[in-house]
């Protein structure tokens, strides 16, 4: 298969000047928010539910209905929430997609809000994003100083403010009531729901939480139509997605294909293939807490169904490459390690789980392993997976579990052989054993 | 001696009116970044100030400033080096890339600031910058697929007194520099890109 299609999200990445005002405005930027002005909110919300647009972050929740779920009469104000908290582990597209457009994000934010009647949106976006939060702040004053944002905005009579609020080092925050949280000045850390967000969210107002990407196909639904978004993509996940491919690929970078483009397609046609020409050992399809998957998956077709029909999840669309050189030890170790150290403390299986699960990993990998670690370990995935308060713990299941089922054999070597079997045997030090 | 004095209680009372009237606890996180700028790290005078302007407890900020990593509350050098040892960044040779930050700095396993007081290294979690891997930050500006070679260059630049240009995006002259732009009071930042 040979990809040919217009690309959507990034069709200027190659023109530096739509990041200023002046140069998004001249190839149509902003006509969509003018065109949302006239329409009713009934209506907005109305064409993006008939887009099929599904949310970006990882959840993929259609997004026209969570927007409907909005009540917009119960005297509260309700307020829109951009999730640019981006931190999963192998993913970055939405810090390029507003390094390059970063206008697009503040249209399709400024469409959400006059769909859900909201006069003040939030960005969050994660502390490390430093660059980006400047390129986002100038595009924010830029709107201002152009009446596009703040009283009557692109002369209508409808305001809308939009802060920029930066997060400070923490992935739990991408989950979005620990997102909440955190922008009302407390600890990142998950609400019980219900209520949802759409009810009570951000200052126990009802309030809409969308991913980057999400909202940056909003301004093209809103001026081509819902028809035009489905003619890309297949019947239940229309249009295009972001990938970000990483690890062992000639190429690594974010992509966009129309979903259901096979990973075949994206790994050889635009990643370059395996590094060094060498063969696919295993590749997460959604980032570090979906399941990893095998090169017997390298022809599934990256959309919500498929992938999910595979025994994983799209996740954020973060493929991480593995080549048949690296040890699937070492790296469940590694991802477990994060897991461990951004686990908010709330939940006794996540919290202890994932840091003895580190444990275990960390003395399998070093040549320590012990007859029943490997059972140890399924029994650690089994008492995390679903048993704590958010899917952070999921992650960390996610990554034992399916390690476990794809290369039970390599778990076994190391206990076998005693060192890693894909490193040279090392002498151990006499009698240090991990506990 | 307070750290929110002058021009910097004037930028503080910008900060808070960001946020929607009754909601100014939101401010918390600019505002320990504000601090941070002053100091160099969050002091337990900086909870306290925070505490004061946004009518909290010190111990309700010293909960939020405790559980972000962004946050130094102990003593920080003057730059913070951050590599990310993740596994798209590991796959890429990222964990060289942290020994090397220590060999170059002088700096032992544990060590919080070079014994020159330049440099405060972290093993970073995803930096979202995997299509450049092995990333690196130095005060949150990023330095793309750098190699133990060009973690040793820009280490020795460091020490010497001098900041690399990054990737993307302006300079920043030091931790205390980028916590101001954090804070987002520092439009100086865009100036010098």
């Amino acid at each position: 298969m040979t990809l040919d299609f217009e690309r959507r999200l990034t069709r200027d990445w190659d023109d530096p000047s739509v990041i200023a005002l002046e140069g998004y405005r001249a190839k149509g930027g902003y006509g969509g928010l003018r065109r949302a002005l006239e329409m009713s909110s009934a209506d907005l919300i109305q064409v993006v539910k008939d887009s099929g647009l599904r949310g970006r972050g990882g959840a993929g929740f259609p997004t026209g209905m969570k927007w409907s779920f909005v009540p917009m009469d119960t005297g509260k104000p309700t307020y829109v929430t951009v999730n640019y908290d981006e931190s999963e582990p192998g993913t970055c597209n939405n810090r390029e997609l507003v390094e390059r457009d970063p206008h697009r994000l503040i249209e399709g934010t400024a469409i959400t809000a006059r769909a859900i009647e909201c006069h003040t949106a939030f960005i969050y976006i994660r502390g490390e994003y430093l660059w980006q939060g400047i390129v986002l702040q100038r595009a924010l004053d830029e709107a201002y100083a152009a009446g596009l944002l703040g009283r009557g905005i692109a002369g209508s009579d409808y305001d809308l403010d939009v802060v920029l609020h930066r997060g400070a080092g923490a992935y739990i925050c991408g989950e979005e009531t620990a997102l909440l949280n955190s922008l009302e000045g407390l600890r990142g850390q998950p609400r019980l729901r219900p209520p949802f967000p759409a009810v009570e969210g951000l200052y126990a107002s009802p309030t809409v939480i969308n991913n980057v990407e999400t909202l940056m196909n909003v301004p093209d639904i809103v001026t081509r139509g819902a028809d035009w978004f489905r003619a890309l993509g297949t019947e239940k996940s229309p249009g295009t997605k972001m990938f970000t491919v990483s690890g062992k690929v000639e190429r690594p970078g974010n992509y966009e294909i129309p979903m259901g483009t096979p990973f075949r397609t994206l790994l050889e046609e635009l990643a370059g293939g395996v590094l060094g020409g060498r063969t696919l050992k295993a590749f997460t399809p959604g980032g570090s807490s979906t399941p990893m998957l095998t090169a017997d998956s390298l022809d599934v077709a990256l959309d919500y169904e498929s992938i999910a029909e595979a025994g994983s999840l799209l996740g954020t669309g973060a493929i991480m490459v593995m080549d048949e050189t690296d040890c699937v030890v070492a790296a469940a170790e590694r991802m477990v390690q994060f897991y461990a150290h951004e686990s908010c403390g709330k939940c006794t299986p996540c919290r202890e789980g994932s840091w003895w699960a580190t444990r275990v990993l960390g003395r399998l990998e070093d040549g320590y392993g012990r007859e029943g670690d490997i059972a140890l370990m399924h029994d650690m995935g089994t008492n995390i997976m679903f048993r704590a308060f958010c899917a952070l713990a999921d992650g960390t299941a996610s990554v034992i579990n399916s390690s476990l089922k794809h290369f039970a054999d390599e778990y076994e070597a190391h206990v076998r052989l005693g060192h890693c079997p894909l490193r040279e045997a090392e002498a151990l030090p006499a009698q240090e054993v991990a506990s | 001696m307070a750290v929110f004095d002058g021009p910097l209680l004037v930028e503080a009372r910008s900060v808070i009116a960001r946020y929607p009237e009754g909601r100014e606890r939101s401010a918390v996180m600019p505002l320990l970044y504000l601090a941070q700028s002053a100091e160099g790290r969050v002091s337990r005078e900086g909870l306290r100030e925070v505490a004061g302007m946004l009518g909290v407890t010190t111990a309700e900020v010293e909960a939020v400033a405790t559980f972000y990593t962004m946050y130094r509350l102990r003593p920080t050098g003057e730059h913070l080096v951050s590599v990310c040892t993740n596994l798209a960044c590991m796959l890429r040779g990222g964990k060289d890339v942290y020994e090397a930050a220590h060999e170059a700095a002088d700096m032992a396993h544990g060590q919080e600031i070079s014994d020159d007081g330049m440099i405060t290294l972290h093993e970073e979690e995803c930096l979202g910058v995997c299509d450049f891997a092995p990333a690196v930050q130095i005060d949150f500006t990023n330095h793309d697929s750098v190699t133990p070679e060009r973690m040793h260059e820009l280490i020795a630049q460091l020490r010497g007194g001098e900041v690399p240009a990054p990737a993307r995006g302006p300079k920043m002259e030091s931790f205390r520099h980028a916590s101001r732009v954090l804070a987002g009071v520092e439009p100086a930042g865009e100036a010098r890109a």
